[in-house]
């Protein structure tokens, strides 16, 4: 997750978003820390179901690159845009995946990122409004051996 | 006066009464009771026909398959059909015991019915059944395969599916989808696609790089003055439960939004009826039924379930047209003002002893077979039991498989992948290559040998349990549970993840798996690319050369609870 891929550049280019990755964990080892990216995201405030539309398959074809494409309602005009959006994966070494910022000049809040999950986990978004109010959604992701299907 | 076909039904009746119902029955008296007529027989109605074959696996001939003694289900759809299985579903269907019927779609007395009813299936049966409906209903028919029909036969595997494409294009379908298919790899499903003359329909699978569609949505024909959108789902998880390397620039997923898409979009190009040719997989259609709007038909594939009345979810039909070159669907349907106003359905069994070979495809068939013929009959071995595949857990076929990997590569546990595919050999039988093929025919055949700790293996069949038993049908991935030989386990099916399995022992002396320990385990069907070793039908025929005659009781490794 440190070079930016050709289709994040294209999801960057495409909608005027940014993206900020993060920094992976010095330490595979210590305990995934979900909570204390999303209390640092939303200042524990309790973010409201809705709004977010989260696509990600249930079952991912290869943990290394699962692809993920998010959708925020919003008018996207000065008055009313989505700022933010965090998107945590509760289940790897180092929860903290990504950043979105938008601003209204992107438009629509919409964007498609591929991203990297160790293990089955959920994936959570959380977008920040331009009026501080926030709004979540989260999917399993499984993350399996493989083989013997038929 | 009494006919001859009138004395013998009188005959059959009294040895029913008096031995108990099939048991009594010699094998030409049985049959005396079906005709084709009877198989036929179906009062027509409404404006459009629709007629379904799936999971055919390559089966061109009439077989013997046993239907599954356990399927489970789990979450909303335990006891739910086709969740039901032996006495359960003849009382559910109101299937007479030892009928035709309970022959055909359960296993009860299976092994003595087999004996009276005979092989069932064999695409020549199915041309003649699909002929008659056209003859019948003219230009309101349409021929929809819903996939896994180039895979699961020696002749399929040698000639990379062009025997069953050559012989399927005699019936003229409309759309096909697939699953297996797409183990011949990306070329070859690309080239075999282009000569089909009819769509091969995959709305769930886009290009890996740019995530755009990659194979048709949709076909829309016009039948009975019908505007027929048929709308393709292949089977969403096949780069997970098979080789991915194969198919390297695909995706496929279940893509609830995108089915719902496309049947917006064809309800505003004007369809009357939108049916979905779908390979998902029973429960998988059950919940897409239940949230995905304006779909009236599903036909259903994948999970192999032969059900004698269609399913309703809200507005939806689910048919569910078995396996193997068993059954051919029918279901007519009366559409007006964009609706479904009636249905009527059934599910035709191709007794091959009953229903008359279509003389065209019967040499079609001859003509694709030859070049195989005398490698197909070699005898092997002979069974003194029944030798099955389909159910959740260990079949006979499947044991005799672990048997042999574990023998032929000296190991002391064995995997074999559970596929819902293969043939049956009665008690007494000769088995032949055919029969070993049909049981193992793909293009990932290596069987390998490796050490893998206690911890590791209870990881695979914790895996593969979820894969059969999630309670989210969206979350269920491939076929049914893994068949293990060597080792016994118990399973909790009600259980998440890591913790249905519990009890794990070495058969052989009883001793508890040891997390920390390597075991030699031996296995085929490896989904990673570049597994080596020699191909599994030449291990099982050496194996069955050698032994000569096998029984193999019922597996009793695997103690289910919860279900």
């Amino acid at each position: 997750m440190k070079a930016i891929n050709r289709r994040q550049a294209f999801a960057l280019g495409g909608g005027f978003v940014l993206l900020t990755l993060m920094p992976m964990a010095a330490d595979a080892e210590v305990t995934n820390d979900a909570a204390k990216w999303i209390e640092k995201f939303t200042g524990g405030k309790q973010p409201a179901k809705g709004r977010i539309s989260l696509d990600l398959p249930e079952i991912a074809e290869n943990g290394n690159t699962v692809p993920l494409s998010i959708n925020i309602e919003s008018p996207m005009t000065a008055e009313s845009y989505v700022k933010d959006v965090m998107i945590i994966a509760d289940g790897n070494p180092n929860a903290g995946v990504a950043t979105l910022s938008f601003t209204p000049m992107s438009g629509k809040a919409e964007a498609s990122i591929r991203i990297r999950l160790a293990t089955t986990q959920n994936v959570i978004a959380i977008a920040k409004m331009s009026d501080g109010s926030l709004f979540t959604e989260q999917k399993t992701v499984k993350v399996t051996i493989g083989g013997c299907g038929g | 006066m009494i006919s001859r076909r009138e004395f013998i039904q009188v005959a059959a009746a009294t040895a029913a009464l008096s031995t108990g119902v099939g048991a009594g029955l010699t094998r030409a008296v049985a049959q005396q009771r079906l005709t084709e007529k009877e198989l036929l027989a179906f009062e027509p109605l409404g404006n459009v026909t629709l007629v379904h074959v799936t999971d055919i696996h390559g089966q061109l001939m009439p077989l013997y398959f046993r239907e599954p003694s356990t399927n489970l289900g789990v979450g909303e759809a335990k006891g739910l059909p086709p969740h039901v299985t032996g006495k359960e579903f003849l009382a559910r269907f109101g299937i007479a015991p030892g009928s035709s019927a309970a022959y055909a779609l359960t296993s009860e007395d299976f092994e003595a019915l087999a004996k009276s009813y005979g092989r069932i299936g064999g695409l020549d049966r199915a041309a003649t059944v699909i002929k008659a409906i056209r003859a019948e209903r003219g230009d309101k028919v349409a021929l929809l395969d819903g996939g896994d029909t180039w895979q699961g036969s020696w002749s399929s595997l040698k000639t990379r599916g062009q025997d069953m494409i050559d012989c399927v294009a005699l019936l003229r379908p409309d759309a096909m989808t697939g699953h297996w298919e797409f183990t011949y790899g990306t070329e070859r499903v690309k080239q075999a696609i282009e000569s089909l003359g009819f769509p091969f329909l995959g709305l769930n699978i886009r290009d890996t790089e740019w995530n755009e569609a990659a194979f048709d949505a949709s076909t829309m024909i016009e039948r009975g003055g019908v505007k027929i959108a048929v709308l393709g789902q292949a089977f969403p998880y096949t780069p997970v439960a098979n080789p991915r390397w194969m198919i390297p620039n695909w995706s496929f997923g279940v893509r609830e939004e995108d089915v719902q898409a496309q049947v917006d979009k064809a309800r505003k190009s004007g369809a009357q009826l939108v049916v979905l040719l779908s390979h998902n997989g029973f429960d998988v259609d059950r919940k897409l039924a239940s949230r995905v709007k304006g779909i009236d038909v599903i036909l259903t594939g994948h999970t192999h379930d032969a059900l004698p009345e269609a399913v309703k979810v809200g507005k939806t039909l689910l048919i569910a047209s078995g396996s193997s070159g068993k059954f051919v669907s029918r279901l007519d349907l009366d559409v007006r003002d964009g609706e479904v106003k009636a249905f009527r359905y059934k599910l035709i069994p191709l007794f091959s002893d009953v229903i008359t070979a279509d003389t065209e495809m019967a040499a079609k068939i001859a003509e694709v077979r030859k070049p195989f013929a005398s490698e197909l009959s070699k005898v092997l071995g002979k069974t003194e039991s029944l030798l099955y595949r389909r159910g959740n857990f260990n079949g006979t076929f499947d044991d005799l498989i672990c048997q042999a990997l574990m023998q032929e590569r000296d190991a002391e546990i064995a995997l074999s992948p559970g596929f819902r595919w293969g043939t049956s050999v009665l008690p007494g039988q000769d088995i032949t290559f055919e029969d070993v093929t049909n049981a193992t025919a793909i293009t990932y055949p290596a069987v390998y040998r490796m050490g893998m700790t206690g911890a590791r293996l209870k990881e695979i069949i914790e895996d593969v349990a979820d894969n059969l038993f999630n309670v989210d049908p969206y979350y269920q991935q491939g076929g049914d549970m893994v068949r293990i030989g060597g080792l016994s386990y118990a399973i909790d099916v009600t259980k998440p993840q890591g913790s249905r399995i519990s009890d794990l022992q070495l058969v052989k002396t009883g001793a508890p798996i040891d997390p920390a320990r390597e075991y030699q385990v031996a296995g085929w069907a490896s989904v990673n690319e570049g597994t080596e070793g020699p191909p599994i039908w030449e291990l099982v025929g050496n194996y069955l050369t050698r032994e000569k005659v096998v029984r193999l009781e019922p597996n009793r490794a695997v103690k289910v609870t919860g279900a």
